[in-house]
């Protein structure tokens, strides 16, 4: 059974469609990518996907079950974690502390289990240094990296990513992967929303194209890439 | 690592302060005039209520003018109590507490649904509508009130014991004894809120104030912690509505549920000590007493007074009082901060070395 699952997913702001009748399944300890120009889409479905808002029309599972109206804290505490594209740190909490409240909320550890928790993925994101300096003052670099490894606090079997390695220099950049595939080795299934395509393929199996709200294709990066639909609208745009 | 230890030193220095100040405090009736008495009584339960209401608005984000409603259900509770039941003041006390706490459940029940400017006003019209349906509680002295039978709070439980210790008149006696519970209930609410604030729930609390979209998706329910701050601030607000009203004697329904008195002035205090803060809160209610005492001769200029404060304030020392001397000095009192082990350990080694 997939992990989760989306059933004619769809949603407007407005007169604006901004999710088109969206279907896929994503099985346990899989990784996706999903990519699609700017106003695709993308993190809206990640908003539905987490209860941040509700669909217009649609389904949504988590290992079968219909959680289409539970509340965003109920799907985290059922291991759906995710990075927000603009980083939303608890400003006047450190960066410790940030992790603490999604390893004693989210993931539910015990004061004990979530410090030594905290800390380790302190370390394998690279914040170690800056544990006690309040989130709010973090550099844009950081306060992504503190998205992600919020996220992993609640300790997920999902986990949402959300264009994290913008902006990062090529040994960043390899460091973050290493941190991904650290991730989805430990079993925990990935949707990764990015531009940056050579890190995105050095992680997932599958990619998902959005456009215009619409899932354009599902395939295998190498089948993505070749095809000239995809080519056409995303890599154009890029261009 | 000088802020890590820092922050340990202020911690075992802040509660080292508020045991010597308690220590203090509860011996002055032994020497001091039965005026400071009562002067330090009324400023031990405006320290309370100002506790109480900088939980909710400083910390939950509730914004409520209608914190008069819980100290009037506790001060009629009390009264109630004694002149209906004749049961013993410190009984009334305690069934004040529980009474504003449970009376707290539908009243959260109705102004939870709003948000913001429409909450406020909201929990001032529930308020008022207790004002006036307490006016029609005849038992009680309906719309003018009652006063406490004669000897009430000289028979309270105690009191007989510090008159023969301190060999005092009953009255003093009285006075001392209800002194000494708010001192008690104003040392229980600090420790309880630093605690809160500290633990599990307290962490969620802050995530919230924060945040609340990226709170809900860590697993934070927001709800659920401002119901329990909103149940817990009425028991306490309630609890010294009684002792507030048992020290005057006389209850009337405006007076009890006055809101310049038990909400207005308090969010001055809070405002002016330092909002979102522990210390700041105590600070402003000594401001706030010592203010009223030089300017009490003054009539409504008093109040002109306060409100340029205030004003001046929130301009210039956004952080209240507590605030300005913390960014100037460096130097703090009962942090909230949860430090990382690693680094404790680091400074541990540092010092061994
Ligand atoms: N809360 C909202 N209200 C109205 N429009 C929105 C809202 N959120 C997103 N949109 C619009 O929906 C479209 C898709 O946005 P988004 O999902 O952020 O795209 P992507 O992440 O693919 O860049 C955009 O046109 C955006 O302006
Ligand atoms: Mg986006």
């Amino acid at each position: 059974m997939p992990i989760l699952s989306l059933r004619n997913v769809s949603k407007n702001f407005g007169a604006l469609k901004v999710t088109d009748d969206v279907t896929f399944d994503l099985d346990a300890g899989q990784a996706l990518g999903i990519i699609g120009p700017n106003g695709a889409g993308k993190s809206t479905l990640f908003n539905l996907i987490t209860g941040n808002i509700r669909p217009n029309a649609g389904q949504v599972f988590l290992d079968g079950v219909d959680v289409t109206q539970q509340s965003p804290m109920d799907r985290c505490r059922s291991g759906v974690g995710r990075s927000f594209q603009i980083p939303q740190p608890f400003g006047h909490l450190s960066v410790y502390e940030n992790l603490l409240v999604a390893a004693r909320f989210g993931a539910q550890l015990s004061a004990a289990e979530a410090e030594a928790r905290c800390m380790e993925i302190l370390r394998q994101t690279g914040l170690a240094a800056s544990a006690g300096k309040p989130s709010g003052g973090l550099s844009l670099l950081s306060r992504k990296r503190l998205e992600l490894a919020r996220a992993m606090a609640t300790n997920p079997r999902v986990i949402l990513l959300d264009e994290i390695a913008g902006g990062l220099t090529e040994g960043e950049c390899g460091e973050l992967v290493d941190t991904i595939k650290g991730i989805h080795a430990s079993g925990t299934a990935i949707i990764w929303i990015e531009h940056v395509l050579h890190a995105l393929t050095r992680v997932v199996e599958k990619l998902l194209v959005l456009n215009f709200g619409r899932v354009l294709m599902i395939g295998t990066p190498a089948e993505v890439m070749a095809s000239d639909q995809v080519r056409e609208i995303y890599l154009g745009a890029e261009a | 690592m000088t802020q890590i230890s820092n922050l340990t030193q202020s911690r075992s220095f802040s509660f080292a302060l508020i045991a010597l100040l308690a220590v203090v405090m509860a011996l002055l009736p032994f020497f001091a005039p039965r005026a400071v008495v009562q002067d330090l009584f009324m400023i031990l339960a405006l320290t309370v209520l100002a506790l109480n209401w900088n939980m909710l608005a400083g910390f939950a984000g509730l914004v409520s003018v209608g914190q008069q409603a819980f100290v009037g259900i506790g001060a009629y509770t009390a009264f109630a109590g004694v002149i209906l039941y004749g049961l013993d003041p410190l009984t009334g006390v305690l069934i004040a507490g529980i009474v504003a706490m449970v009376l707290s459940i539908p009243v959260a029940f109705f102004t939870f649904r709003l948000n913001g400017a429409y909450f406020a006003i909201a929990t001032w019209v529930v308020a008022d509508i207790l004002r006036l349906a307490f006016s029609q509680w005849k038992a009680v002295g309906g719309g003018t009130g009652t006063s406490l039978p004669k000897g009430t709070t000289k028979d309270m439980l105690g009191v007989q014991a510090i008159k023969d210790a301190l060999d005092v008149s009953s009255a003093a006696a009285a006075d001392t004894m209800l002194y000494w519970l708010v001192l008690a209930l104003a040392l229980v609410t600090l420790v309880a809120s630093y605690m809160f604030l500290r633990s599990r729930m307290g962490l969620g609390l802050q995530a919230i104030r924060d945040n609340v979209n990226a709170a809900r998706s860590v697993g934070v329910d927001p709800l659920r912690l401002k119901a329990l701050v909103f149940l817990l601030t009425a028991f306490g607000t309630g609890i010294c509505g009684a002792l507030i009203f048992l020290q005057l004697g006389r209850i009337t329904p405006n007076s009890a549920f006055a809101v310049t008195d038990w909400t207005a002035f308090v969010i001055f205090i809070v405002v002016i000590g330092g909002i979102g803060t522990l210390p700041g809160p105590i600070i402003g209610a000594v401001v706030f007493y010592i203010l009223k005492r030089l300017l009490s001769d003054y009539g409504s200029v008093y109040l002109i007074v306060l409100g340029l404060i205030g004003i001046a304030i929130m301009l210039f020392a956004r952080r209240g009082l507590w605030g300005m001397l913390k960014e100037r000095t460096g130097f703090d009192l009962l942090p909230l901060s949860h430090r990382p082990p690693a680094a404790v350990q680091t400074t541990k080694e540092g010092a061994l070395t």
